[in-house]
């Protein structure tokens, strides 16, 4: 998308590096002159908090590693002394524990920002895999994580997600065997778990770039979901417009991190996560974190074990064919009225779905929970297809600019 | 200058050329799949994992009708001293009913001495004993319940506890693995 200015170096040096390497001018219109459409309300400036978020894992994590370690007869003990010994430990360990909720809580409410505004939709269909396919790493990055700190649950949690892949026929006990590098969860499971831990945020760093490239090349979407037509009309640049609204909001979002992480460190963990690892014992009721309880409620559902790991994946995975799936021309929801009101419904059909992973998977709950299952994928592949054809859009705005104008001449 | 003749050879025809081009490829593919299998197999278990494999158990502390739990490959085995109750109600259970249909004199060597791996079969847990609607095992994580033969009974769990390779010693001792 064409800028407001173009970067003219002006210092010697700048011209100097300018020719050899254009990395200033590739900072300045990414960052400065990149054209923002002008009507971004809050819910786009989550792309922001997550930049944020990441970093902000990253520089606790590097820390924590350099504490921690990961052998099992000395990772609980490890922690703990993080948490007694280590200057400023116990601060770390749970920022970066609450940064994990925390990082979970934005991607969500940036994915459900995405479904709303149809984000998702022609160009944006390689910028909204590639998101999908950071919300895997990052699933993957935060359970390998929660097992570091060898504690009851972090066992357990190892032991039943890898044998999830105990569910795939002939091969599949060989490649839990694999997995785990032994016949159960042990150090050599641990030693792999904190290497891949280690790795996997720079994947998703490389993963971040390549989702903001396709964003900056299709250029956002907004709450009109019509494309800017004017540059000059529909835009303001990056900078200061989105960088100092991104900044208020980023503020706004560590003060609920500072709270929990300094007031309520431990509300979204586990107490059985402060017992040491025991192979021998499993916890009466085993329960993921808050953030892989949708799924793991769909997992339960299923009273077959192949088949629950395979609706637990596709319940993921599905929502990379979401552009496929929603065959309505109109982007933004809030010009479409069936399609606002089946999104709720899908939106408290999740928030129903974490409900039941928490509760034990047994009379009424299992029920409702395989209700709620089925109706996640009936809105997938059934209500969002067949949406566009019932469906009487209300009047799209002429651009941008016009929303803008409308709303400011009915607040008048 | 006149380079055309040392590039131009007919398409269709295979010279010399190709054939070195697809001797490289293909040694490449065996050498790339050499350098990746170490990369692989390093996450297998090792000598000292393997090393661990056997466990021997002196049935002779265990009195009637306890469950003993000892650790094999890092797991649970439970070794059960059935009761002739518990032996009764293990082999009179009908066959059609089980979702993984075993005869108890298939699961057992002598029908006192039970002796299975304790990890539930849906996904890894250990199961209480003496617990679930027939006596045998119950797993807190998804409720499976197992029955006194450790015959999956009902719940998620596809097939039975499984027995592990095991063989009598002496008259009280036993070696698994």
């Amino acid at each position: 998308m064409d800028g407001h200015s173009k970067y003219t170096p002006k210092s010697g040096f700048a011209r100097w590096l300018e020719r050899r390497l254009p990395l200033i001018s590739f900072m300045y219109d990414s960052f400065v002159a990149y054209p923002t459409p002008k009507n971004l309300n809050y819910m786009w400036t989550f792309g922001a908090i997550l930049s944020f978020m990441l970093v902000a894992q990253i520089v606790t994590g590097v820390v924590l590693a350099m504490h921690y370690t990961p052998e099992t007869t000395l990772a609980f003990d490890s922690v703990e002394k993080i948490m007694r010994d280590v200057n400023w430990g116990w601060a770390l360990r749970y920022a970066h524990a609450n940064g994990a909720s925390m990082f979970f809580l934005a991607v969500y409410l940036h994915i459900f920002r995405g479904m709303y505004y149809g984000s998702y939709k022609e160009p944006r269909e390689v910028l909204w895999i590639l998101g999908v396919v950071i919300f895997m790493v990052m699933m993957a990055t935060g359970f390998l994580g929660y097992v570091l700190p060898w504690g009851q649950m972090s066992f357990w949690a190892a032991t039943v997600i890898t044998n999830l892949f105990s569910a795939i026929p002939i091969v599949g006990t060989s490649i839990t065997t694999w997995l785990l590098g032994g016949y159960s969860v042990d150090n050599p499971t641990l030693n792999r778990f904190f290497a891949l831990h280690y790795l996997l945020p720079f994947i998703i760093v490389a993963i971040v770039a390549l989702h903001v490239w396709a964003l900056h090349v299709t250029g956002q979407n907004n709450p009109t979901g019509v494309e800017v037509k004017d540059v000059k009309k529909d835009t303001v640049p990056f900078t200061p417009y989105a960088t100092l609204k991104d900044g208020f909001a980023i503020g706004a979002f560590l003060v609920l991190y500072a709270w929990m992480t300094f007031f309520v460190p431990n509300y979204l963990g586990h107490p059985d996560n402060y017992i040491e690892a025991n192979p021998l014992v499993t916890p009466p009721h085993i329960v993921p974190e808050w953030y892989f309880l949708p799924f793991y409620a769909i997992l339960r559902a299923i009273p077959n074990k192949l088949l629950g790991v395979i609706a637990l994946f596709l319940s993921i995975l599905i929502a990379a064919a979401l552009p496929w799936l929603d065959k309505s021309p109109i982007k933004s929801g809030s010009y479409r009225p069936l399609f606002r009101r089946f999104y709720w419904v899908f939106v408290a059909v999740c928030i129903g779905l974490g409900y039941l992973g928490a509760q034990p998977a047994e009379g009424v709950y299992l029920w409702l929970a395989r209700l709620f299952s089925f109706y996640y994928f009936l809105h997938y592949v059934i209500i969002l297809p067949f949406l566009a054809k019932y469906e009487k859009p209300e009047p799209l705005p002429e651009s941008i600019d016009s929303a803008v104008a409308a709303k400011e001449v009915s607040h008048a | 200058m006149n380079t055309r003749n040392v590039t131009e050879h007919a398409p269709t025809e295979a010279s010399r050329r190709d054939i070195l081009y697809i001797a490289t490829g293909a040694a490449a593919t065996v050498a790339a799949g050499g350098m990746v299998w170490p990369l692989i197999s390093q996450m297998n278990p090792d000598a000292s994992t393997l090393a661990l494999a056997s466990t021997e158990v002196d049935l002779s502390t265990i009195p009637l009708g306890q469950i003993v739990t000892v650790k094999w490959r890092g797991k649970p085995v439970f070794v059960r001293h059935r009761t002739p109750q518990e032996i009764k109600a293990a082999e009179d259970a009908p066959l059609a009913e089980l979702p993984d249909p075993e005869p108890d004199s298939k699961r057992v060597q002598k029908p006192e001495w039970l002796v299975i791996i304790g990890v539930c079969t849906h996904l890894g847990c250990i199961p209480t004993g003496k617990s679930g609607e027939y006596d045998g095992w119950f797993c807190p994580c998804h409720g499976s319940t197992y029955d006194v033969s450790g015959r999956i009974r009902s719940g998620p769990a596809p097939s039975n506890l499984e027995v592990p390779k095991y063989a009598f010693v002496s008259d009280t001792k036993i070696k698994i693995g």
